[in-house]
C-alpha cells in the first residue's frame, strides 16, 4: 500500500507530461502539415541562413 | 474572377501599419498548384525567401499552400506570386479564406479530445485495478481512494471536454428542440454526479470511466466531421483562387500596373488583349472584339461587342484588343439578376435535416423515456431512489449513442477521401447524404455535357491543301473557331505556319492578300459566298479568287465519355435531362449525341428554375449539374449539385461538389460512393441498434455493471469504424436505383 502513495502520482505525473506535451505540439503547429513533415525529415539540404542563400537558380533541379 | 467589384483595398491597410513606425510585416496565404513532394517544398519557399523583403517563407504540403511573411513596403503579393511562377508553379492568393475559423474549431476539438484522451487513460487503469481487485484481495479503502482519484480526474476532464455538447444540448433546448447532445450531455452530467455521489458513500456502482470514454468516443467523431469540411473547404478554396485573374490597369499617364482582379475599382480601365479572360464587369470604352460569353448565357458562339457594349467578367475576348472601363454593380445586368434569383433559389431549398440529425430526432426522445421508465418501474418495485437512479444512469449510458454518434462522420472521412482521389471535392458536409437520394439527373450543355469550345466537324473531309492554307490564317487569330481551324490541321499532320499580314475584322472574319490573290475566312457575308448562313450559325467559309468557297463547320464536342456516363445512369434507373440556354437546334444535335431524349435549349436562367420546381413537384429528386453563371440559380435550386472545376465562381460556391479533369466520370462515382456511404451509414445504425438491444434490457434490469458498460462501448465503437473504413478500399458499381426503394427510405426517414 505505501508503494501507492508514490507511485501514483508519478503515474498521473507522466501522464500528464505527455498531455501537455500533445497540447503544446497542437499548439505550436506540429499536427498542421502532417504529410510535408515527412518530406522534409528526408530532404538533404538543412536550411540555410537567409544571407547565403543563393537566388533562385538551384530550384529548378530540385523540383521533381 | 470577381464577379462583384470589391473596394476593400489592401495597399490602404499595409500603409496605415507603417505609418505606425515600426515595420510590420505583412502575412499572405497562397494557394499552390502541382505542390506534391518534398523538393517542391524547399524549391518554392526558396524562390519567396530569395525574394527582397520576405521575412519569412512555409510551406503546407497538405494544404496545398504556402504562407509568406513580408514587408509590403518592398514587395508585394503580385511579386511573390510571380516568383512562384518563375520556378514553374502557379500560385494565388486565397479570396477570403473561410478555412481559418474552421480549422481553429477543429483544433479546438483535437485539444478537448486529447485532455479526454489523457483522462480516460487514467481513470480507465485506476478502474481495471478496481475491477482486478474485486475478485482478490483489494481493501474497501484501497477501492475508495481509486474511486476518489477517478472523480478528481473526471470532474475537470470532463468539465472541459465534454463543453461542446453542453453548449450545443443549451442551446437545443433553449429553442424547445431535442438533438442528441441533449441526452449525451444527460447521460454525462448524471453520471458523473451520480458516481461522485455512490464515491462518497463508498459503493461500487462507479461510472466514472464510461462517463469519459464516452466523451471521448463522441469527440472523435465530431472531430472527424470537422475535419473533413476543413479540409474540403481548403481545396475548393485553393480552386477558386487559383482561377482568380488579374488584371492590366490603364494609368493616366499610359502606364499599365498589374492588379488583382478583385481589388479592381469602379472606373478604372482595364486592358484586355485577343483570348484574354475579362476581368471585370464594365463597358467598353475602346476598340471591339467578337466576346464568347459561354460562361454566362451557355451560348457558344461569340457575340460582337463595340465600344458602349456591356461586358461580363469570366467571358473571354476572341478577336480584338479591349480596353474596359469598370463599372460597380448594377441593378439592371445579367449578374445581378442571376444574384436575385439566387435568393429565391436558396430559400426555396429550405434546410435538410442531416441523417444523423433524423436518427437523434427519434433516439433521443426514446432514450430519455427508457430511462424514465426504468427508474419508476424501479421505484414502483421498490428499491429506493438512489438504486433507481443508478439503474436509470446505467441505461443513459448503455444507449447513449458512441456508435450512433461515430457512424456517420467515420463513412464520411472515408468516401469524401475516395472521391478526392478521384478528382471530386464534396464541400457541403451533407452533400453525400442528398447525393444518395437524387433520382434525376439534370444536365447543362455548354461546358458540362460538352467541353465547352467548338471543334471541326469532318476535318478529315476537308481539301489538304485547303485546310493548311485556312489554319495558316486562322493561327493568327484568338477566335474559338480559328484555334478549332488549327487544332484540326495540326491533329491531321499539318504543319501550320501563320500567313503573314492577316487583317482581322472583329465580328467577320479574316483576310489575306498574298501572292495567290485575296484569301478571306469568315461569315458568308464577309467572304462573299452567296449563301444564307445555316440555321445554328455555326460555320465559317475559306474563299479565295477563283476556287470554290469551303465551309468550315463546328460543334461544340462532348466530353469523351458523355454518352457512355448517360447510357449508365440510364441503367442505373436515373432520369436525364438537358437543359440549356443555348439555341434549340444545337441543344438538340448535342443531346441526340449523347444520348438524352428529354432536352430543352433557349432556357433562360429563370426558365431553368422553373423546370426544376417541376420536377420537384412532380416528387423528383434532381442532382443539378452545370457549370455558367446562368446555371447558378438552379445549381442552388438542386436537391444536389456538382460543378466542373472550370465553373463560374458562383457556381462553384453554389455547388456541392466539384470535380475536375476533362471527364463526366466522376459523377458517376460522386453516386457511387453516395450510396454506399448511405448504405454503411445505415449498416453501422443497424450495428448501434443491434447492440443496444442486447444491452438496454440487461441495463434496465440492473445487470449491468461499470466494466460491462465500458466492454459494450467499446466494441461497438470498434465494430462502427471498422465497418466505416472499408469503404475506402471497396469496388463500387452504380447499382440500380429503383424508385421503390426510394420510397422506402422515405417512409422510414421522413424529414
Amino acid at each position: 500500500m505505501t508503494a501507492l502513495v508514490w507511485l501514483i502520482p508519478v503515474a498521473l505525473a507522466l501522464g500528464f507530461t505527455g498531455l501537455l506535451g500533445f497540447l503544446w505540439a497542437l499548439k505550436s503547429g506540429q499536427f498542421e502539415d502532417l504529410e510535408g513533415a515527412g518530406w522534409r525529415a528526408i530532404q538533404d539540404d538543412a536550411p540555410r541562413p537567409l544571407s547565403d542563400r543563393a537566388p533562385s537558380s538551384r530550384s529548378d533541379q530540385g523540383k521533381k | 474572377m470577381g464577379l462583384a467589384l470589391s473596394t476593400n483595398n489592401l495597399a490602404a491597410s499595409s500603409a496605415d501599419l507603417a505609418d505606425e513606425g515600426s515595420r510590420l510585416a505583412e502575412t499572405i496565404d497562397l494557394a499552390v498548384d502541382g505542390m506534391h513532394c518534398g523538393a517542391c517544398m524547399t524549391t518554392i519557399e526558396g524562390a519567396l525567401m530569395a525574394c527582397p523583403g520576405v521575412v519569412r517563407a512555409r510551406a503546407n504540403l497538405t494544404a496545398r499552400r504556402v504562407t509568406a511573411e513580408f514587408d509590403p513596403l518592398v514587395s508585394s503579393t503580385q511579386a511573390l506570386v510571380q516568383a512562384i511562377g518563375r520556378v514553374g508553379y502557379t500560385a494565388a492568393e486565397i479570396l477570403d479564406a473561410r478555412t481559418g475559423v474552421d480549422a481553429a474549431r477543429a483544433d479546438d476539438l483535437l485539444r478537448r479530445l486529447g485532455v479526454a484522451g489523457f483522462a480516460a487513460a487514467n481513470i480507465m487503469l485506476l478502474s481495471v485495478s478496481v475491477w482486478a481487485g474485486a475478485s482478490s484481495d483489494m481493501e474497501a479503502s484501497a477501492q475508495s481512494l481509486f474511486h476518489w482519484l477517478s472523480a478528481l480526474i473526471a470532474l475537470p476532464a470532463t468539465a472541459f471536454a465534454a463543453e461542446p455538447f453542453f453548449r450545443s444540448a443549451a442551446s437545443a433546448l433553449r429553442v424547445r428542440r431535442l438533438n442528441m447532445d441533449v441526452p449525451i450531455s444527460l447521460g454525462i452530467t448524471l453520471a458523473t454526479a451520480m458516481s461522485l455521489y455512490q464515491t462518497s458513500r463508498g459503493s461500487e456502482q462507479v461510472y466514472f470511466d464510461a462517463a469519459i470514454m464516452l466523451t471521448f468516443f463522441l469527440l472523435v467523431g465530431r472531430y472527424l466531421d470537422e475535419a473533413v469540411r476543413v479540409h474540403a473547404r481548403g481545396a475548393a478554396e485553393n480552386l477558386l483562387g487559383l482561377k482568380a485573374l488579374s488584371a492590366h490597369v490603364l494609368n493616366d499617364d499610359g502606364t499599365v500596373r498589374t492588379v488583382a482582379a478583385r481589388n479592381l475599382v469602379p472606373g478604372m480601365r482595364v486592358l484586355v488583349a485577343a483570348g484574354e479572360y475579362i476581368p471585370v464587369d464594365g463597358f467598353i470604352s475602346e476598340g471591339q472584339s467578337e466576346v464568347e460569353e459561354s460562361l454566362i448565357t451557355g451560348e457558344t458562339l461569340p457575340k460582337l461587342k463595340t465600344r458602349g457594349s456591356q461586358v461580363y467578367a469570366g467571358t473571354i475576348s476572341t478577336t480584338g484588343p479591349l480596353t474596359v472601363e469598370a463599372t460597380a454593380a448594377d441593378d439592371r445586368t445579367l449578374v445581378a439578376e442571376i444574384g436575385r434569383l439566387m435568393q429565391v433559389a436558396e430559400q426555396g431549398r429550405g434546410r435538410y435535416v442531416r441523417l444523423a440529425d433524423r436518427a437523434a430526432s427519434k433516439y433521443a426522445p426514446a432514450v430519455h423515456l427508457l430511462g424514465l421508465t426504468t427508474f419508476t418501474g424501479w421505484m414502483i418495485a421498490g428499491a429506493g431512489w438512489e438504486q433507481a437512479l443508478t439503474y436509470a444512469i446505467a441505461v443513459l449510458i448503455i444507449t447513449c449513442p458512441c456508435a450512433l454518434a461515430l457512424a456517420v462522420p467515420v463513412v464520411q472521412v472515408a468516401a469524401a477521401t475516395r472521391l478526392f482521389h478521384k478528382g471530386l471535392i464534396l464541400k457541403a458536409a451533407d452533400g453525400l447524404e442528398r447525393l444518395a437520394e437524387v433520382d434525376t439527373v439534370v444536365l447543362d450543355k455548354t461546358g458540362t455535357l460538352t467541353l465547352g469550345e467548338p471543334r471541326l466537324v469532318d476535318g478529315g473531309r476537308i481539301d489538304r491543301a485547303v485546310l493548311q492554307r485556312a489554319a495558316a490564317l486562322a493561327a493568327t487569330s484568338r477566335h474559338p473557331y480559328s484555334r478549332a481551324i488549327v487544332r484540326a490541321a495540326t491533329e491531321q499532320g499539318i504543319l501550320v505556319e501563320p500567313a503573314s499580314s492577316v487583317s482581322e475584322a472583329p465580328g467577320a472574319g479574316l483576310i489575306v492578300d498574298s501572292g495567290h490573290g485575296i484569301e478571306r475566312l469568315g461569315s458568308a457575308a464577309f467572304t462573299e459566298v452567296p449563301i444564307a448562313s445555316s440555321l445554328d450559325g455555326a460555320e465559317i467559309w475559306y474563299a479565295r479568287d477563283g476556287h470554290p468557297p469551303q465551309a468550315f463547320r463546328f460543334v461544340d464536342a462532348l466530353r469523351t465519355d458523355a454518352a457512355q456516363v448517360v447510357i449508365e445512369l440510364r441503367a442505373a434507373g436515373y432520369r436525364v435531362e438537358l437543359l440549356s440556354g443555348d439555341r434549340t437546334a444545337v441543344v438538340a444535335s448535342a443531346a441526340g449525341a449523347a444520348g438524352i431524349d428529354d432536352f430543352r435549349g433557349d432556357i433562360r436562367p429563370d426558365g431553368k428554375l422553373t423546370r426544376l420546381a417541376e420536377l420537384k413537384a412532380q416528387g423528383r429528386r434532381v442532382l443539378m449539374i452545370g457549370d455558367g453563371l446562368n446555371d447558378a440559380p438552379a445549381l442552388a435550386a438542386g436537391h444536389a449539385s456538382l460543378s466542373p472545376s472550370t465553373a463560374a465562381d458562383i457556381s462553384q460556391t453554389a455547388a456541392d461538389g466539384i470535380f475536375q479533369g476533362e471527364r463526366l466520370a466522376p459523377v458517376l462515382e460522386a453516386l457511387a460512393v453516395a450510396a454506399a456511404t448511405r448504405r454503411m451509414s445505415l449498416q453501422n445504425f443497424a450495428i448501434a441498434l443491434a447492440y443496444n438491444v442486447v444491452s438496454v434490457p440487461l441495463a434496465m434490469a440492473g445487470h449491468v455493471t461499470p466494466l460491462f458498460a465500458a466492454l459494450a462501448m467499446s466494441l461497438s465503437s470498434i465494430a462502427v469504424v471498422a465497418n466505416a473504413l472499408r469503404l475506402q478500399t471497396k469496388r463500387l458499381v452504380l447499382a440500380h436505383h429503383r424508385p421503390d426503394s426510394i420510397a422506402a427510405a422515405k417512409i422510414g426517414a421522413p424529414r
